[in-house]
């Protein structure tokens, strides 16, 4: 049994310790946010952060975050308005949309290292999260605009 | 003749026996009432928490998920497991019944309250240089812990190893019981560390390599070893990391267990830290007398001018244009599996992305740790406490990678963020460490 903070809330997993987070996340406690994509760290879409770090999920063992604090697309923001989701919504990133939870996660991380990324900042960081609709350009102004909304410049908004 | 000279051998082999058993005959200590907790001064209870936390003797008295200092941990050694001892003061299964005088005998002679000898992976090789305070302190401490009914697994250890009259041998080769001699020509400060790092900390444990006996290599003082797997680095001045060891930066590590310039901690020296040294309880001044100690054996300051220009073209490298990653697969697995994690840009990386380029595992000469830490990870797991040391950094388990890509990582990594001669055998590296790691599951 491993016991973890998710999105605010204590939680007991049964799982066994070798059990990928993903799953446990998904089938064990019922969030369905996160995605499967590749099952082996290099496509992006299972992303969640651990302590606040982008973390693939789907090759992480639960036990690994026993007694860590594991955020999912569902806990973000307590009202989905991180300025990361409100600028998705607005430049309508998505397409099929089954990528973007693990591009907006990974994104988050992203700002918090680089609060004014530059086009090298974003391609190196966002370059194992894939999408196979070919939405990167919608992505990185998105996240160019999320980026100027949290560093209080309204003069990109 | 032959006869006689087998004779001989025998009668010779008789007596070197007989001498060693008598060496090794210790009397036993009488038991005490298990002392009540009142008779120590708060003051000494904290003292010998503090150093109990230097000493890290939680990690081989605990058993992962276990009560502290209840014994149980599995010790891997390539003589067979030993299982750390119960040291609460349980009178049956832990040392309620030890007098400090049995105690003091066991930290600094490596014999139990019973008379027989300890092994030496218990370090009383090294806490032999603990003063009479320090072992008072110690022994309050652990004597005003709960009790804790929990008798350990026996070791495995094959004969004649298990028989302890032996170790005399062993003592009478390697082991003398002197206690800690200051250098007058340094400060009070390195002194601090000395005694510390040498006695009490036994960083010699891990950090030198041991001859077949399992004594540490003379001459060879801190010249790096294999661990559980696991490389312990040089901590002399072949220590590879390319920027050096200061005492700013083995305070940091020492500390948090993670710089920007050196990465985090792994393997065996994670709940050294994280269960240990990062607790609140060691004051500042013990790890940085620590990490003074070190830092002049690492030549730090002689090495310390170029880091600006070390770390500038280390963080130059940990990015891979679209370009580069098209025209090269090694570099485009880095760049889907690695970068969004280990990038970093600016004048010096951010701590929570290990800079590759800075970072010792690949400078080794051998890639041990690199295979380990792709193959494996890093958890949380080991923690006694998960909101010491450095919380949040997990990396998850690339084992879904052949052992052909993970080569070609490593070879990659090797070729274009090091100036390190290529690392060989590859391959068959992966595949043996992923057995073990998969055995040890």
């Amino acid at each position: 049994m491993t016991t973890f903070d998710l999105n605010g809330k204590t939680v007991s997993a049964q799982s066994p310790d070798d059990a990928a987070l993903l799953w446990v996340i998904r089938d064990e406690l019922g969030l369905t946010g996160t995605k499967f994509g590749c099952g082996i760290g290099f496509c992006g879409a299972c992303t969640v952060h651990v302590e606040g770090r982008a973390t693939r999920s789907c090759i992480t063992p639960v036990a690994a975050v026993a007694g860590a604090k594991v955020t999912t697309i569902e806990g973000l923001d307590p009202t989905g308005s991180h300025p990361l989701q409100t600028a998705w919504l607005e430049l309508q990133v998505p397409q099929c949309g089954y990528c973007q939870p693990g591009q907006i996660m990974q994104a988050a991380t992203l700002l918090k290292d680089f609060p004014n990324p530059t086009d090298q900042d974003i391609n190196a960081v966002m370059a194992g999260s894939v999408c196979r609709c070919m939405t990167y350009i919608r992505i990185r102004k998105a996240i160019k605009l999320a980026a100027a909304r949290m560093r209080g410049d309204t003069s990109h908004a | 003749m032959i006869r006689r000279i087998s004779i001989a051998v025998l009668v010779t082999a008789c007596f070197t026996l007989a001498g060693l058993l008598l060496l090794a005959w210790r009397l036993s200590i009488a038991p005490i009432e298990p002392p009540s907790p009142s008779t120590f001064s708060a003051e000494l209870v904290a003292k010998g928490e503090a150093l109990s936390a230097v000493g890290h003797c939680a990690a081989c008295h605990t058993q992962p998920g276990g009560q502290p200092f209840a014994g149980g941990y599995r010790l891997n050694t390539p003589f067979g497991a030993i299982f750390g001892t119960n040291i609460t003061p349980d009178p049956k299964t832990g040392i309620g019944v030890w007098s400090l005088e049995a105690f003091t005998r066991a930290m600094r002679e490596g014999v139990a309250r019973d008379g027989s000898h300890l092994l030496p992976a218990f370090p009383y090789y090294a806490f032999t240089k603990l003063s009479d305070d320090d072992v008072k302190g110690l022994y309050a401490y652990l004597m005003t812990r709960a009790a804790v009914n929990n008798t350990v697994p026996p070791n495995t250890l094959p004969f004649p190893l298990n028989i302890r009259a032996f170790q005399e041998g062993w003592k009478i080769l390697f082991f003398r019981s002197a206690r800690y001699q200051a250098n007058q020509s340094k400060s009070a400060e390195w002194n601090r560390g000395a005694y510390l790092a040498e006695g009490l900390a036994d960083c010699t444990g891990c950090h030198t390599p041991r001859n077949p006996l399992g004594a540490e290599e003379a001459g060879h003082a801190y010249a790096g070893a294999v661990i559980e797997g696991w490389i312990a680095p040089a901590l002399t001045d072949a220590n590879p990391s390319p920027v050096p060891w200061t005492q700013e930066e083995l305070f940091t590590y020492l500390r948090t267990g993670v710089t920007s310039l050196h990465g985090a901690t792994g393997a065996t020296m994670t709940p050294v830290i994280r269960g240990a040294l990062a607790l609140p309880v060691v004051p500042d001044s013990d790890i940085r007398a620590i990490a003074l100690y070190f830092s002049g054996m690492d030549r730090a300051s002689a090495r310390a001018n170029d880091v600006d220009a070390t770390t500038r073209e280390a963080v130059a490298s940990s990015y891979v244009s679209s370009d580069q990653a098209e025209n090269d697969p090694d570099a485009s697995l880095y760049a889907s599996a690695c970068m969004s994690c280990h990038y970093n840009a600016g004048p010096t990386p951010l701590a929570p992305r290990p800079d590759l380029a800075l970072n010792s595992s690949l400078m080794l000469a051998e890639p041990t740790n690199f295979i380990q830490v792709v193959l494996n990870g890093v958890t949380n797991t080991e923690t006694v406490d998960n909101t010491q040391g450095a919380p949040g950094l997990v990396m998850p388990q690339y084992s879904s990678l052949t052992d052909g890509e993970i080569a070609a990582l490593a070879a990659y990594l090797r070729r274009t963020r090091t100036k390190s001669p290529p690392w060989n055998d590859l391959e068959k590296k992966v595949a043996a460490i992923r057995r073990e790691s998969m055995a040890s599951r």
